[in-house]
């Protein structure tokens, strides 16, 4: 972790003093010059920028630029099943979460995730949101039943499910099984929730609910969002962060960066000319 | 006009194959129905064998038949899935698993003689003699038992076993494992909460299949345990200690008879092999049955998982 700790310069197309979307928020995540690869491949090479709590942070860029791994190196995910070698800092709350001896299962709690595809387990709907609680130890039928009630509730899914909470998950929409996976991570009352493409799998009905979902989770949770879709970082996001080729591009503002980007390659992208 | 021929001649010959196979397996177990449906009765099923084998019943041989199967189960089984548990969920991609999957795919190779010989040699010969030299007090477990015979079914169906439970755990989407890690479950949490209880059905198929195909193994008892005929049962009477209780119990240091040993003996080794053709048919129609009611029960076992997949 040596290289890492010297303070990464500034990538030049942030424009001095601007904060990250809200100059008074505090910091929830720190990325400091963090390189990160796979067997042969590089993937982020030497990201710095920083996520302010609860605030909805957009991660755009084309396929391949290393957005998921960003956003999967917080809560460790990334590395799950394959070899990978990482210098560079990610501070959780000014804490390394690559540091040794760091408790995973803590940090996972702390850091929630939602997938792509929604991946419901083959399970029921309660036993979908109570899995995660479950697993952190609680088994008091009440407590557990509180838990699914408040989850559902804050994931927009109870008024829809409340009356079948004991049938398979898998018999739900492909919109309401993403907003179970959202209910799953919010029942372990997490700090950070982190979304990859959570809509690419949706109809734009489904997309649309989801995103005034973000809009509401932005209150109590530091929310990071990976898009394809410009319009949805526009939409959804305090700020906005550009990925290219493992690499920051540009960081700000959601509406500065939509309206008056400050790279030539952050216009071209958000115009449409490539990726 | 070429490629139509082509193509005739194309799904004749496949067409051909395949009802070659349907041909066979209608022959051989027709014949068989055929010559032991009239052997096969109530008296037959549960009397001993009388007259030097040439009359009576096969009770004895079903007896040990039942009781070596459940005996490798309880063996094998355990010790299967957790080694593939361990293949698959833990040690990954690593050059231990690389190590481990190709000794067992080897293993699955090895023909069944060859486990009957190491059966006698390390079973039989070491673990069981040096069991003795430690307790003292003459031969006991250094001689053919069934807990010997059993144990080297138990190798013999154990890389079966492994390969589809690998199989079977590999079928678990990662996509629910990675649910599962990102909300903070340790390795062990994972397996045990997301891939074992969606992988049950699939261990409980495959293993069932491995289990049937040892069930019917002649060549890894041969040496290990199994009697050309015994006038009893391997049951023993166990005392229950502190009380005056005896319970009359199967005993693995015992002897015992088995189906498909009793067929070969029986082809090969009577005094009268014509005389005993009846016997024969039915003793093989009732190790096919049995074998037949273990496939069956992996096929609706995995029918009904699936169905219970869908609707939880």
């Amino acid at each position: 972790m040596s290289p890492a700790t010297i303070a990464a310069p500034k990538p030049k197309s942030r424009p001095a003093g601007e904060g990250n979307g809200d100059a008074g928020a505090a910091i929830k995540i720190r990325f400091k010059d963090l390189a990160f690869t796979y067997p042969g491949r590089p993937a982020l090479r030497g990201v710095s920028l920083d996520i302010a709590e609860r605030r909805v942070t957009a991660i755009i860029g084309p396929s391949g630029c290393g957005k998921s791994t960003l956003i999967k190196s917080v809560n460790r995910i990334a590395e799950i099943g394959t070899p990978i070698t990482v210098t560079g800092e990610v501070l959780l709350d000014a804490e390394d979460v690559y540091a040794p001896g760091i408790d995973l299962v803590d940090l996972r709690r702390r850091v929630g995730m939602v997938f792509q595809r929604p991946n419901p387990f083959p399970k029921t709907i309660y036993e979908n949101v109570a899995f995660g609680p479950r697993l952190h130890g609680s088994t008091a039928r009440g407590a557990l039943d509180a838990a699914v009630e408040r989850s559902l509730k804050q994931a927009a899914l109870w008024d829809e499910v409340s009356d079948r909470l004991h049938t398979s998950a898998l018999e739900l929409s492909g919109g309401q099984q993403q907003r179970l996976c959202i209910a799953r991570v919010l029942a372990v009352d997490p700090e950070v929730v982190l979304m990859d493409e959570p809509c690419s799998a949706l109809d734009p009905i489904s997309t649309a609910r989801i995103e005034e979902l973000i809009e509401q989770l932005r209150e109590r949770y530091t929310v990071v969002i990976v898009t394809h879709n410009m319009q949805q970082a526009a939409r959804v996001s305090d700020a906005t962060a550009f990925l290219l080729d493992g690499n920051l591009v540009e960081v700000g503002e959601t509406e500065r960066i939509f309206t008056n980007p400050g790279d030539r390659r952050t216009e071209d992208y958000i115009t449409g000319r490539f990726g | 006009m070429k490629r139509r021929l082509i193509e005739r001649l194309a799904i004749g010959g496949l067409r051909g194959a395949t009802f070659a196979i349907l041909g066979a397996t209608v022959l051989m177990l027709g014949s068989i129905a055929l010559g032991g449906a009239s052997t096969v009765t109530w008296s037959f099923l549960t009397e001993t064998p009388r007259e030097g084998m040439t009359e009576g019943g096969i009770f004895p041989a079903i007896f040990g038949t039942i009781c070596i199967t459940l005996l490798m189960i309880l063996m094998a089984l355990p010790l299967g899935v957790c080694a593939a548990i361990y293949m698959v969920e833990y040690a990954g991609g690593s050059a231990l698993a690389r190590i481990i999957r190709a000794s067992v795919n080897n293993l699955a190779g090895v023909p069944s003689i060859v486990f009957g010989l190491f059966g006698v040699g390390f079973f039989v010969l070491f673990v069981g003699r040096s069991i003795d030299a430690v307790r003292g007090g003459g031969l006991l477990f250094g001689q053919p038992a069934m807990v010997w015979a059993a144990a080297t079914l138990a190798v013999l169906v154990l890389p079966v076993i492994i390969v589809s439970t690998a199989e079977a755990l590999n079928a678990v989407p990662r996509s629910h494992r990675e649910a599962a890690f990102a909300l903070g479950a340790t390795r062990w949490q994972v397996v045990s909460r997301v891939v074992l209880p969606q992988a049950k059905a699939g261990i409980l198929t495959g293993s069932i299949l491995s289990i049937s195909r040892g069930a019917g193994e002649t060549a890894p008892i041969l040496f290990t345990g199994c009697a050309y005929f015994l006038p009893r049962l391997p049951v023993a009477d166990l005392h229950v200690p502190f009380t005056s209780l005896s319970i009359p119990m199967v005993n693995p240091l015992d002897q015992f008879m088995e189906l498909s040993y009793h067929i070969f003996i029986m082809a090969t080794q009577s005094h009268n092999a014509t005389e005993t053709r009846a016997i024969q048919y039915g003793t093989t129609l009732v190790l096919i049955g049995l074998t037949f009611v273990l496939n069956l029960s992996a096929i609706v076992l995995r029918t009904r998982a699936r169905r219970r997949m869908v609707t939880v």
